[in-house]
C-alpha cells in the first residue's frame, strides 16, 4: 500500500565561527549605533576559533556529540573549554577567513572586495579544502590593493569594512546602489553570507555521499533572507545561485518562504516532487541568519559569558526516490497547522501532532525523538526567553496527558525520552527541527531509532500580514 | 479588578500562549481587545 | 503599543500577558508599568503605567468561561512554571502600588 515513501539519502549541518561579522547583526548594528561603548563591549565579549570549536552545542550540532547525551553533561557549557575539531559526521566549523573566501567566490557582482594578501591566503587555503577546487576559484585569482579598499570606506559611499576578529580589515562589501535599500551593503552582506553557507551545507553533502552535482534536477533554497531589488524585494531563487556555484549544471531552483517553517514545508514540497515522478532527486538547502548573529549579546554579557551567538549555519538535505534502504519520510505522517485552527496551543498541536499519529495508528510513545524548536538554551536562558525545546517537550507531553496515553506524573520522564537538549544555534530557520535530522538518519539506519517525528514553527505575524503563526510535521522511519 | 468593559492590549508569545488565545479569553470576560500582538524571540 | 495607548485613551486600559516564563512576565511587567529604558524593545523609553495582569492570575482566570480558557490556555497551565509566573507579575504591581501610594 503506498504512504508516499520517499527516501531521505542524506543530511548535512554546516558552521561558519564569523566573529567579524557579530558587528552586523541586527541587535549589535543598532547597540552600536545608538550607545558609545556597545562596540568596544562587543569586540571583548567575542570568543576565539577554538572555544567556538569546543563549544559542546557546537560539537553535537555537527554529529561530534549525541545530543541525547547532553543530558548528562552540566551546564554551562560555554566554559568548557579543551580539545576541538574542525571536522565532525556532519560537517564542519569554517574558520571565518575561509568563509570570506567562499562569499567572495560565489561573489558575481564584485560586491565583496578582499585585500590582495588576504585574498591570497584564503585563496590557498580553500585550495587545500576537500571540496574545493581551481576552477571554483576563479573569483580568487585576484585581491584588491588595501589602499582601494581604504577608499571605499569613505562614509557618504556607505559600505561596510570586513573585519577578522583580530581587527584586521580584510576587505570591503560594497552597495550596488546608491538609493534602492534592498541594494544596500548591509542586505548584500546578508545574502552573500547565506549564499555561501547554503553553498558550503551542500557541497559538504553532495562530495560525502559521492553525489555528482549535474545530477541534481532541482534545488529548494528555504531561508529567512530576501534576495531582490526595489521592485521585487523578495524576488528569491537563491537556491538556482547556489546550484551555481556548486555545479548543479542539470538544475533549476526555487525558494520556499515561511519564516522558520520553512525547511519542513520545503521537505514535503520536495519530497512530493520526488514521490510524484516529476524529479528522481530534490536537494533542500538552508543558508544562515546574519541578522542573529549576536542576537541576545547583552544578556551573554550581562551573565559573564563569551557572545555564543558567533556562528552561521547551514543545511542541506538530499530526498531521492524509495530505494528499500535507508530512511524514508512519510508523506502520509505530514501534520499541517490549518488557518482554522486559531491561535491555541492545544489545538495548534492537535494538528500537528495527534492528527497525523491518530491517521497513522500510532501512540505519543512509539516516535522515539520529537525534534522541534532546538535552540541551544544556554543562548536563550541569559536574556529572560527560556528553554525553547523543553518548552515544546512539556507541551507535547501535556498533550499526550490531555489525549490520556500519559498520567502527569510520567510527563518529566517522557520529555527526557523523547525529547533533547536544544544543540542548535539561534540561526532562524536552521533551528527549526532540522537540525536533528543527520542524527535521525544515523539512528535509524544503526537501528537505535525507529521513528522520528520533526515538527517546526514559523512566526508570520513578525511580517505584520497576519496573526497567525504556521506549523507542519513529519515522521521519518525506517525504509522496508 | 474588572475585565467587562475593559479595554485590553493582549502580549502573547509563540510558544506560551499566544495573543489570539488571549484576546478569546478577555473577549469572553468582556473586554474589548484593543490590540494583540504575539513575540518570538528566537 | 504607544499608538495603541494613546489612541484608546489610558483610563480603562489593561494590558494581558501571555508570557510563557517568570523573567519574561517580569521584564514586561516592568515595561508597561515604569518603562524600562534598558530594553531596546517596541516598548523601549515607554511608561505607560498600565495595570498589568498574566492571563493565567485568579484574577482574570475567575471572569473567563472555564471551557474557553481550558480551550485556549489549559493545556500552557499545565507546563508553565505558574505560580512563579503569577508571582511575577503581582510583583510588579505592588511594587507599583507602593511607589505610587
Amino acid at each position: 500500500m503506498s504512504s508516499g515513501r520517499v527516501k531521505v539519502s542524506g543530511a548535512r549541518n554546516f558552521l561558519a565561527h564569523t566573529p567579524g561579522l557579530v558587528r552586523y547583526g541586527s541587535k549589535p548594528t543598532r547597540e552600536i549605533q545608538s550607545s558609545d561603548t556597545a562596540e568596544a563591549e562587543i569586540l571583548a565579549g567575542l570568543r576565539g576559533y577554538g572555544q567556538a570549536a569546543a563549544y559542546l552545542p557546537n560539537v553535537a550540532y555537527l554529529g561530534g556529540f549525541p545530543p541525547d547525551n547532553m543530558w548528562d553533561v552540566e551546564r554551562p557549557w560555554y566554559n568548557k573549554n579543551g580539545e576541538y575539531s574542525r571536522r565532525h559526521p556532519y560537517g564542519e566549523i569554517m574558520p571565518e577567513d575561509e568563509f570570506y573566501g567562499v562569499m567572495r567566490a560565489g561573489d558575481d557582482f564584485d560586491l565583496l572586495w578582499l585585500e590582495e594578501s588576504f585574498n591570497d591566503e584564503v585563496r590557498q587555503k580553500l585550495l587545500d579544502h576537500p571540496y574545493w577546487s581551481e576552477g571554483d576559484l576563479e573569483r580568487l585569482d585576484k585581491g584588491t590593493p588595501l589602499s582601494q579598499i581604504e577608499e571605499q570606506l569613505a562614509p557618504e559611499l556607505g559600505n561596510l569594512p570586513m573585519y577578522l576578529q583580530s581587527g584586521r580589515l580584510i576587505g570591503v562589501i560594497n552597495r550596488a546602489h546608491d538609493l534602492d535599500a534592498s541594494l544596500f551593503s548591509d542586505v548584500l552582506l546578508e545574502n552573500l553570507a547565506t549564499k555561501a553557507a547554503a553553498v558550503m551545507a551542500t557541497k559538504t553533502l553532495l562530495g560525502d555521499l559521492g553525489v555528482e552535482a549535474d545530477s541534481i534536477p532541482y534545488i529548494i533554497n528555504c531561508g529567512e533572507e530576501a534576495v531582490g531589488d526595489r521592485y521585487q524585494r523578495g524576488g528569491g531563487n537563491l537556491a538556482k545561485a547556489v546550484g551555481e556555484v556548486c555545479g548543479c549544471t542539470a538544475a533549476t531552483g526555487v525558494d520556499i518562504k515561511a519564516f522558520c517553517c520553512g525547511p519542513n514545508h520545503a521537505i514535503a514540497v520536495g519530497a512530493s516532487l520526488v514521490y510524484s515522478g516529476l524529479f528522481e532527486r530534490v536537494l533542500v538547502v538552508g543558508g544562515c541568519s546574519l541578522a542573529k548573529l549576536g542576537m541576545k549579546y547583552q544578556g551573554h554579557l550581562n551573565n559573564d559569558m563569551p557572545i555564543i551567538e558567533d556562528v552561521l549555519a547551514g543545511a542541506a538535505i538530499l530526498l531521492e526516490k524509495q530505494d528499500g534502504e535507508g530512511a524514508i519520510v512519510r508523506l502520509d505522517s505530514v501534520g499541517t497547522h490549518p488557518i482554522g485552527a486559531g491561535g491555541a496551543q492545544a489545538k495548534i498541536l492537535e494538528e500537528l501532532v495527534s492528527k497525523p499519529l491518530k491517521k497513522l495508528g500510532l501512540t505519543f510513545s512509539d516516535i522515539d525523538k520529537y525534534a522541534t524548536e532546538m535552540h541551544n538554551p544556554e543562548v536563550t536562558e541569559p536574556s529572560g526567553s527560556g528553554n525553547v525545546p523543553q518548552l515544546n517537550y512539556n507541551l507535547i507531553a501535556a498533550l499526550a496527558v490531555r489525549s490520556g496515553q500519559l498520567e502527569r506524573s510520567e510527563m518529566q520522564a517522557f520529555t527526557r525520552k523523547h525529547g533533547m537538549p536544544g544543540f542548535s544555534p539561534t540561526q532562524g530557520h536552521i533551528a527549526s527541527a532540522i537540525p536533528f535530522l543527520p542524527h535521525a538518519l544515523e539512528g535509524i539506519s544503526g537501528g537505535e531509532l525507529t521513528r522520528v517525528m520533526f515538527l517546526a514553527k514559523g512566526s508570520l505575524f513578525l511580517g505584520r500580514m497576519t496573526q497567525m503563526s504556521d506549523g507542519l510535521s513529519f515522521i521519518i522511519e525506517g525504509d522496508g | 479588578m474588572d475585565l467587562r468593559g475593559k479595554k485590553v492590549i493582549a502580549l502573547g508569545e509563540r510558544d506560551g500562549i499566544q495573543g489570539e488565545a488571549i484576546g478569546k479569553v478577555a473577549k469572553s470576560a468582556g473586554a474589548e481587545v484593543v490590540l494583540e500582538v504575539t513575540h518570538c524571540f528566537v | 503599543m504607544k499608538r495603541t495607548a494613546e489612541k484608546a485613551g489610558t483610563e480603562d486600559l489593561i494590558v494581558l500577558l501571555g508570557t510563557p516564563n517568570a523573567d519574561s512576565t517580569e521584564l514586561y511587567a516592568i515595561t508597561m508599568t515604569e518603562g524600562d529604558p534598558a530594553w531596546a524593545g517596541a516598548l523601549a523609553g515607554v511608561a505607560l503605567g498600565l495595570p498589568v495582569y498574566h492571563v493565567t492570575e485568579n484574577e482574570v482566570k475567575s471572569q473567563v468561561d472555564p471551557d474557553i480558557y481550558d480551550e485556549e490556555i489549559g493545556i500552557a497551565e499545565m507546563v508553565l512554571e505558574i505560580d512563579e509566573i503569577r508571582e511575577s507579575a503581582k510583583s510588579v504591581r505592588d511594587r507599583v502600588a507602593a511607589a505610587t501610594t
